[in-house]
């Protein structure tokens, strides 16, 4: 134990070749079955929360195998409090929406007013909208809860 | 201390698992959670919103508001997790 | 003796998912460890999410995931697709726990930068003093 926490203090544990290669080749596609688990969410299992966590373990994969300096570079971190702020705000917005358009809160069907087609064909797309939302919030949110919890919120080393 | 928590938790399970006999067997289709409104989301939401996934339907529309207080509560352990441990830089 | 055989076989989820949740229960009451009372709590959330799950399990029925022109034309038998509300239930539940685990391990190294420990017993001396 000793041993190891030594090692990994002069950053030699972990520190390697193969994990840095593997890491670069997998991290493009995990972020794309994300997106295709976020978008299909309707027809197969998954969803926002699902595929949000897959983006964030994306980028959390990019920062165990790297640094935490690395991942910064690749997705900083005013970047993750936007888009996190933006997905709940797509969603409590699509609800505002419909209730400023004329229908209820929350009821999608009311967008008809905005784009004129089938109302039962607006729930499908209302629900891939909130999705969406949910999606880009669990992912700054993953993200964050990372960050803060291994580097004790001094955001500079990491594990 | 340990026995006292030893003594609470078999207790808790007994009583527990003298409440466990009055359910519905494992699988059993005329389960009362399986029979009152459930049938209802399964055979109506396809109709309703033309969406295959029952579980995705039923988070995103039918429990809209739930999902929309859960992302909030998401959000929040953020902002919290962010609020008691980040240290400022100077 | 025969008979509670009978009702373990035919409730043995039950059975498991109560034996599960109690120690959960256990760790959270008994262990002196912040960290091993978190893990505690994770254990009996895991009880109750397989508990809800197998709640709406039916016998020889499919996932909720349906063929959409074919319901719409024929519709659907409910006895041939699962139960989806508790699914949707423990769906969100799962969230609530990932977000409660966040914030507890948190507030966790927090106490560890003020006191030094996770002990419960150590930082109550601590606070007395």
């Amino acid at each position: 134990m000793k041993h190891l926490q030594e090692k990994a203090a002069l950053r030699e544990f972990g520190d390697n070749q193969i994990i840095r290669v593997s890491t670069r080749i997998m991290v493009p596609f995990i972020q794309l079955f994300g997106l295709y688990v976020i978008a299909h969410g309707h027809v197969s299992p998954g969803g926002g929360f699902q595929g949000g966590v897959l983006l964030g373990a994306s980028y959390i994969l990019l920062a165990l195998a790297f640094d935490l300096k690395t991942s910064f570079k690749n997705f900083s971190e005013s970047m993750n409090g936007i888009l996190g702020n933006v997905g709940a705000l797509i969603y409590v917005g699509t609800a505002v929406l419909c209730a400023l358009v004329g229908g209820l809160f929350l009821d999608y069907s009311a967008l008809t007013a905005l784009l004129p087609i089938d109302p039962i064909q607006w729930r499908y797309l209302g629900v891939f909208i909130v999705e969406v939302g949910v999606g880009l919030a669990v992912m700054s949110i993953m993200l964050s809860l990372y960050w803060d919890l291994s580097s004790g919120g001094d955001m500079d080393e990491g594990l | 201390m340990k026995a006292i928590a030893l003594l609470a938790s078999v207790i808790t399970g007994a009583v527990l698992l003298y409440g466990v006999q009055d359910f519905a067997p494992w699988a059993d289709p005329t389960s009362p959670a399986s029979t009152h409104v459930a049938s209802y989301y399964i055979e109506n939401t396809v109709r309703e919103t033309y969406i295959p996934n029952i579980v995705t339907a039923v988070l995103g529309d039918y429990r809209g508001y739930d999902t929309m207080f859960e992302t909030v509560v998401i959000f929040c352990a953020g902002m919290a997790v962010i609020c008691v441990l980040r240290r400022s830089k100077s | 003796m025969s008979g509670l055989t009978a009702e373990i076989v035919a409730k043995y989820n039950y059975w498991l998912y109560v034996i599960l949740m109690m120690v959960g229960l256990y760790a959270m009451i008994g262990k002196r460890n912040l960290v091993k009372k978190l893990l505690g709590m994770n254990i009996f959330q895991t009880a109750i999410i397989l508990f809800y799950v197998s709640m709406g399990v039916k016998r020889d029925a499919g996932i909720p995931i349906v063929n959409k022109y074919e319901v719409l034309k024929n519709g659907i038998d409910a006895a041939t697709v699962v139960n989806p509300l508790p699914h949707v239930l423990m769906l969100t539940a799962i969230v609530v726990s990932v977000s409660v685990t966040g914030v507890a391990l948190a507030v966790m190294l927090r106490i560890y930068r003020e006191y030094g420990t996770l002990e419960e017993d150590e930082i109550l001396e601590k606070i007395g003093k």
